[in-house]
């Protein structure tokens, strides 16, 4: 792949900012030798066609949702409205400063406030703040949280978090970036939560439990309330990581559930995109005992006024430079205004169905370990095919067919993991299109498994050498040798 | 709903191939008293017209695009080249996920390999991460770093960092039980490093500081023993200054909203994080390499998972997980755009302007420099009388200036910070002077 490195440099292609119109001295003399630039970094100087090319080449070798179905368990890759990619770029809200006097950018403040109030509403819950910018960020803020709470109780000795072994992987990394260690939950042979492992756990040295609703089995919790009741009678605190809200959205709310902290992946379940990685937004819901520890500055309102609201001393401080990730905030907020109550209900409703659909179709072909209705996404075995056919042969084999291949090895409580999430946004054809590649995959798998060893074929590279890149780490471009 | 492209008739069928009668019945694992406690929003389904016309309504509520700003403090009114806003709207770079499909993902990949080049390049350091979610965060992840290095609790941090990096590096670094301690700043604005505290696992610096004041890094390396060297820096103005690499230090990160990011009220930011090679099992979040395909053909991946909390789970170097990579796709291109060349040009016009600027008032009776250290785009100023009533006077003739609380909160009184960017024209600058009541 070349690299915007590999380009051959031009002469004369500035014209981007305009000559200077002001007296001044040499920066040199202004700032003395020592804090001036000696040597100028290796960027080369490109038409603005040379970029506007390689990056569009570049793009052609990616895929998108909008290449295709794009079933990547627990990560609900759903369209992304194109209205709200416009509205993130209206001047009047991508071109305000943070530091602007509340006065001047009531627009912001009220989208801050009015989206804020809305997840409260989905969540049933006492508060929302909105400065997570990713699901992540919001999990730490939720350990925080935790923290905070047992600290202002005198309840030190609260150190340990309980984390079912289907939790998102980024659970128990949360967790112990807030000091806390980590025990794990076995879940039972239903794929939930085993409630006398649960309990046998339960002393005064549990901050918690930090729980996917529904897990990433696709599994709700039954036994939830029965969960919720445990864990606060022991005095400890329920965490609701909500990456998987697209599956109960409009009908179910996480503070009926007994959470205390209930995290939003605004890049998930309404439908800003994922941008290759980021950025999202992942904004939190708290109960009422968490509300006076949200990090400042909380988003008030006043008459018909907003303004920016500091005063909490006993708030956690801030986790972010301002107000989190506003730009995306205002694509969930263009997502729901369209949606309305009726139109989250129908997400829900469709997600659900498109996955028990999907579901019910191909474990005809492949091993399903947890046989039984799911909510938004399903988990598949690859296991059980000749020749070493491995779970990674499957994945490579459907890029070869042109869809994305699912969340593959994960949660690890499957073997050979695949974790299918279609998504509401996918329509009966494009289900039935991608099952039926599957279900020709199994066939070759069985007939010609050297296509499957063998994929990608049809991709931009062949498989790509993992141990090279971990055991010989290249991580910047290699100035002055020679390149493939 | 045209998002949902799915008919009653398609659900009818789908729900029959199930053997369910009900959709309502897909939900039953959810406890009745749960499902009977919801309720709806309130929030009727509307179009698409309706809903764009009420935003655009809403966008134009904020007065303050229609004036000149002088705002700074971290986040800049940069210029972007077109090219950029249209490269980010090609829906195969913003609709795709993180890339765990390397095959089919090369563009974001190689993109972010680029991006961690042109960091480094930036920084003068050896590695770079291919982003965090904002600086302040990148610096918290920083002072953790240094703690799993060094093992010591202990962080020297200077108190004329940016109060929002304070801020966010006091909440981690109460979670991770980490003690900061205080290095003052002397009269001319710069941190007064011989008072740096002893056994400290890493001092914490920002240059340009909080005053917009650039620190003298020189020779401090030598002096801190074992401990590591912070950084915290503004990407835009290492086009003319010196890189945090050539004083020897050994973490770089900052703010990376000055390479073609929109001020969007303060988010999505762009976090930068650089290091030294040798730090690289301590670093967090994400890392592409240059690898090859079964062919032997050049390609890219993500590499070091190791570090990682999809694999390390409890013992990984930090959670992140989504982090800022469009907004690094942004950057990469805006400096591809900009070139070594522009980058040093839009560097010389911002401090060009900001020195015509500070001289200008520094002639006004009454007004002068807060302080006498150099400085790049952005400077403090005395106001004669309350800088209220200055900032008042200005906020009348248009002009977007910062609430000298902020300052006022660092100890420094009757002062304001003024940012100067290459957007700001000679016109609007003696238009500004002329409103502070000056020489024309």
């Amino acid at each position: 792949m070349r690299t915007l490195f590999d380009y051959p440099p031009r002469e004369g292609v500035g014209g981007i900012f305009p000559t200077c119109d002001v007296p001044s001295g040499s920066p040199a003399e202004v700032l003395g030798e020592g804090l001036v630039r000696r040597n100028a970094p290796r960027i080369p100087n490109l038409s603005e066609g040379d970029v506007a090319r390689h990056y569009t080449q570049l793009s052609k070798l990616n895929y998108g949702v909008d290449d295709g179905i794009y079933p990547l368990g627990s990560c609900t890759m759903k369209y992304n409205p194109k209205l709200n990619e416009d509205v993130a770029r209206l001047a009047g809200f991508a071109d305000v400063h943070p530091r602007t006097d509340e006065p001047l950018a009531q627009g912001t403040l009220r989208v801050l406030f009015e989206l804020s109030e809305l997840l409260r509403g989905i969540s049933g819950m006492a508060a929302v703040t909105l400065q997570p910018v990713a699901g992540a960020h919001g999990e730490l803020l939720g350990m925080f949280l935790f923290k905070k709470h047992f600290e202002e109780r005198g309840e030190t000795g609260r150190t340990r978090v309980l984390l079912p072994d289907s939790a998102h992987g980024t659970n128990p990394a949360s967790a112990a970036v807030a000091g806390f260690s980590v025990t794990e939950i076995r879940s039972n042979e239903r794929g939930t939560v085993d409630l006398d492992s649960l309990r046998a756990e339960l002393d005064s040295s549990v901050a918690g439990i930090m729980l996917t609703v529904p897990n990433t089995l696709g599994i709700f919790e039954e036994n939830i309330l029965d969960i919720a009741r445990a864990v606060h009678e022991a005095g400890g605190l329920c965490y609701f990581d909500g990456a998987n809200l697209n599956s109960f959205i409009g009908r179910a709310r996480p503070g009926d559930m007994g959470a205390d902290v209930f995290h939003f992946n605004l890049h998930k379940t309404f439908s800003t995109p994922h941008g290759g990685g980021g950025p999202g937004a992942g904004a939190v819901a708290v109960s009422e005992k968490l509300v006076e520890y949200l990090p400042v500055p909380w988003i008030a309102k006043a008459g018909e006024t907003y303004r920016l609201d500091w005063d909490h001393p006993r708030s956690i401080g801030s986790i972010h430079a301002f107000y989190g990730n506003f730009l995306v905030a205002v694509k969930a907020y263009a997502y729901l205004l369209q949606l309305g109550d009726e139109g989250l209900r129908e997400v829900s409703g469709d997600a659900v169905l498109n996955a028990n659909y999907l579901q019910e179709r191909l474990k005809k072909t492949y091993s399903l370990p947890y046989d039984r209705r799911c909510k938004h996404e399903f988990v598949l075995s690859g296991e059980g095919f000749p020749d070493h056919v491995s779970t990674i042969d499957i994945a490579k084999r459907l890029i070869d067919y042109g869809v994305h291949p699912p969340t593959i090895y994960f949660p690890l409580i499957v073997r050979e993991a695949l974790m299918i999430e279609p998504t509401e946004t996918e329509s009966r054809e494009s289900l039935d299109r991608f099952a039926e590649i599957l279900e020709t995959i199994a066939r070759e798998a069985r007939e010609h498994p050297e296509l499957l060893h063998n994929a990608p074929t049809r991709a931009p590279v062949r498989r790509l050498d993992q141990t090279q890149a971990a055991r010989n780490p290249v991580l910047t471009y290699p100035f002055g040798e020679q390149t493939a | 709903m045209r998002y949902l492209p799915n008919a009653d008739a398609d659900r009818h069928q789908m729900l029959d191939a199930i053997g369910c009668a009900r959709l309502e019945d897909l939900f039953s694992d959810i406890p009745r008293e749960v499902l009977e406690k919801c309720e709806p929003l309130g929030l009727p389904m509307r179009s698409e017209l309706d809903v764009f016309g009420e935003l655009v309504r809403t966008a134009e509520a904020n007065s303050a695009v229609n004036q000149i700003s002088l705002l700074g403090g971290g986040i800049y009114d940069h210029y972007t080249p077109h090219v950029v806003g249209q490269i980010l709207a090609r829906s195969e770079f913003y609709t795709a996920y993180t890339p765990y499909q390397p095959e089919i993902s090369q563009g974001t990949l190689t993109a972010m390999f680029e991006f961690q080049t042109l960091i480094c390049e930036l920084t003068g350091m050896e590695i770079a991460n291919a982003s965090m979610y904002d600086g302040t965060t990148a610096l918290a992840e920083a002072a953790l770093m240094a703690e799993r290095i060094r093992k010591r609790k202990r962080v020297a941090v200077a108190a004329n960092l940016l109060p929002q990096y304070r801020r966010v590096l006091n909440t981690y670094a109460w979670a991770a039980g980490l003690e900061l301690v205080d290095v003052p700043f002397d009269v001319s604005g710069r941190c007064a490093w011989e008072r740096t505290p002893e056994n400290v696992s890493a001092i914490v610096v920002q240059s340009p500081n909080a005053f917009g004041v650039i620190e003298s890094l020189g020779g401090l390396k030598e002096k801190l023993g074992d401990a590591l060297l912070i950084v915290a820096t503004y990407p835009l103005a290492l086009g003319l200054l010196e890189p945090p690499g050539s004083f020897g230090a050994d973490i770089v990160v900052g703010e990376g909203q000055s390479l073609g990011l929109p001020m969007g009220f303060g988010g999505p930011l762009l976090g930068l994080f650089a290091t030294k090679m040798e730090f690289l099992r301590q670093l967090p979040g994400r890392v592409a390499g240059r690898t090859i395909d079964a062919e032997g053909k050049t390609g890219y991946t993500m590499a070091a998972q190791t570090r990682e909390q999809h694999i390390r789970r409890e013992r990984a170097t930090s959670n992140i997980c989504t982090n800022s990579a469009l907004c690094a796709l942004a950057a990469t291109v805006y400096l591809a755009s900009v070139g070594a060349e522009g980058l040093r040009q839009v560097a010389e016009l911002n401090f060009a302007k900001a020195h015509y600027l500070a001289n200008e008032i520094g002639r006004l009776k009454g007004y002068r420099l807060a302080f006498d250290a150099p400085f790049f785009n952005e400077f403090v100023v005395r106001t004669p009388g309350s800088a209220d009533a200055a900032r008042r006077k200005l906020g009348r003739m248009g002009f977007l200036v910062e609430d000298p609380a902020e300052l006022e909160a660092l100890g420094v009184k009757n002062a304001l910070r003024i940012a100067v960017t290459e957007r700001r024209s000679r016109a609007e600058l003696d238009h500004m002077i002329a409103a502070l009541g000056g020489r024309r």
